[in-house]
């Protein structure tokens, strides 16, 4: 580290000259992030406690959370979106993280031709935005253009076509579909990135062993690239219990049909901003908000305390 | 002779689903790609062909451009991702460098302090956000956007630079102060430029979220004038939804910036992800 600070001034007591450079340093993006980020996190955590009580702000307590898991209305499409919001959640560990895994897997064959050209392929769809990625979905599964039957007619499926996003049973599963096809990318990247870090030395030694191939990915590889697959699982995580834009934008603000689609950030949108006659409020966003902070919070702290202490990492 | 033929056998089968994928990746992409080129006659009948000159049509783009301001979006889009990348690469370097150069009583704390909005997404604080803007009377203005941007940036920019600034020698910034350097011109004139690959791989990272994103725009600065290309996009087709050239070619609109910036910087970004810079 400095030469300046090698002393420890418990020991040699000599007064220093204040080093303002440090704060000068720190001072920007300390002042931003906590002006922007922290102090509206910790004011929406606050207002969670507070309701308009004869056109005043009162301190209720924990009444609005009350309100939010018991209210008939209100209680019925929080546990709708949280039901759904795990759902979609599932969905990705199941799909999208071992699609993710085995499409890493392939393009760290070794000697693998065109492995760039594929990588740089299968990444775009992660570039693009939500609003993009929903509606050109919205457009190919449409039974008006036909695209999605007459494909499945090739392969004399035709059968099975039904237009999915609009059907209630169906809706969710599609949405998480779409959402994991945009987002395949990230796992893939960084299982590869895991993949390409494991020393060739530790793969001769299996290849001495007559271990390859298959039993050399199950037994070698991925036990090694386990905290990678704890790291996407908690980004998944995250990233799924603060979704948002693709719902908005394939089933609107309603997340239709029926609400069948309904996650926690459309829930709040809806209820912090109001939609068509429902008003808006802003104690119950707040308390919303405050509930998935706290899910997050859960699952973030999950994953740092229990699962990533318990994980082996190996050294090279 | 039998394991060579295995792995031939193996490695056609790897390519066999490696490009199965690239086309689930990239067919979508490349349909509305094509169909925007299209009249509305040819989208409907034979939507896989390519555009020819019977079936060539730019009337979408012709819509596009006459009723939305597009071109207006994209200003506001560049502006807003431009400014907040360079606060959140100036601010984030300056940050991390404080944190990873000198020793201080807090430093572990301010670290972990600033590392926390990595896992907790600022969208949770939209409610106070947006009363703290609507004060300070920033609604409807790109400079909320930036604010919100480069807050949002910040923890992981300085996370990934703090790393690379650790590996920057320290002989050649004491050399420096032996010089007679004050630490402002070690950190603008030597670490810096040191540091660039690193902040080319954050403002990559930093870049595409703030493009795509579509909730602030739209509960900031959902006004005509300040919508952002995602917002002008997502408003234009919900009006024009049975319009599909005009639908077709806005999304293509939207993809092409994109694209070709991904085809300039996939080499640093992909560098970037797999020399662990995320981790």
């Amino acid at each position: 580290m400095s030469d300046i600070d090698t002393a420890d001034p418990e020991i040699a007591p000599i007064k220093r000259p204040v080093r303002w450079h440090i704060l000068v340093f720190l001072a920007p993006a300390f002042l931003v992030y906590t002006a922007i980020m922290i102090l509206p996190l910790i004011e929406t955590l606050r207002l969670s406690l507070y309701n308009l009580v004869d056109g005043e702000t009162v301190f209720v307590g924990l009444a609005n959370f009350v309100t939010l898991f018991s209210d008939p209305r209100l209680a019925a499409n929080f546990w709708n979106a949280l039901g759904n919001n795990l759902i979609f959640f599932v969905i990705h560990m199941l799909v999208q993280n071992p699609i993710g895994v085995a499409l890493a897997a392939m393009l760290s064959v070794s000697k693998l031709r065109f492995a760039t050209f594929y990588r740089t392929a299968i990444f775009v769809p992660t570039l693009l935005s939500f609003v993009i990625v929903g509606f050109i979905w919205k457009l190919i599964l449409s039974p008006i253009w036909g695209i999605a039957p007459s494909m499945m007619d090739w392969v004399g499926l035709k059968w099975m076509f039904a237009p999915w996003l609009g059907k209630p049973e169906s809706a969710l599963i599609t949405v998480s579909l779409i959402s994991v096809w945009q987002y395949v990318g990230i796992p893939m990247m960084l299982i590869y990135a895991a993949l390409l870090n494991i020393p060739d030395e530790v793969l001769e030694a299996a290849e001495c062993d007559g271990i390859t191939g298959w039993s050399q990915f199950w037994k070698i590889k991925l036990p090694l690239i386990l905290p990678s697959i704890g790291i996407i699982s908690i980004l998944t995580f995250v990233g799924n219990f603060n979704a948002f834009d693709l719902i908005y934008t394939v089933q609107g603000a309603l997340a239709g049909p029926d609400g069948s689609t309904d996650i926690l950030g459309t829930l709040l949108y809806r209820t912090f901003f109001g939609f068509q006659n429902q008003m808006g409020d802003r104690s119950m966003g707040a308390t919303i908000a405050t509930v998935m902070f706290l899910i997050i919070l859960a699952g973030v702290s999950l994953y740092l305390f229990v699962i990533q202490r318990r994980m082996r990492r190996y050294q090279f | 002779m039998a394991t060579a033929r295995t792995s031939y056998l193996r490695a056609g089968l790897i390519h066999v689903a490696l490009v199965s994928y690239t086309l689930i990746a990239l067919f979508p992409v490349f349909l509305t790609l094509i169909n925007s080129f299209k009249s509305r006659n040819a989208i409907f009948r034979e939507p896989m062909a390519i555009p020819t000159p019977s079936t060539f049509s730019l009337v979408g783009y012709e819509t596009v451009l006459k009723q939305g301001d597009f071109i207006g979006y994209f200003q506001n889009s560049l502006i807003v991702t431009v400014v907040s990348i360079a606060f959140v690469l100036l601010f984030g370097a300056m940050a991390a460098f404080a944190l990873s150069e000198y020793r201080f009583r807090g430093n572990l704390l301010m670290g972990l302090y600033l590392a926390l909005g990595i896992m907790i997404p600022i969208r949770l604080g939209t409610v106070a956000i947006l009363q703290g803007m609507v004060a300070a009377g920033l609604v409807n203005t790109l400079t909320a956007l930036v604010l919100v941007y480069t807050a949002q940036g910040l923890p992981l920019a300085i996370f990934i630079l703090s790393e690379f600034m650790r590996t920057v020698s320290d002989d050649l910034k004491n050399a420096g102060r032996i010089d007679g350097l004050s630490e402002y011109a070690i950190f603008f004139r030597l670490v810096l430029p040191l540091v660039r690959p690193a902040m080319a791989t954050v403002a990559v990272f930093t870049m595409i979220p703030i493009w795509n994103d579509l909730w602030f725009p739209l509960i900031l600065a959902p006004g005509e004038e300040t919508k952002t290309v995602t917002l002008g996009a997502q408003m234009f087709i919900g009006q024009f939804v049975t319009n599909w050239n005009a639908v077709l070619s806005a999304l293509s609109l939207a993809i092409l910036p994109v694209l070709v910036l991904y085809v300039i910087f996939s080499r640093q970004l992909i560098r970037g992800i797999t020399s662990g810079a995320v981790k």
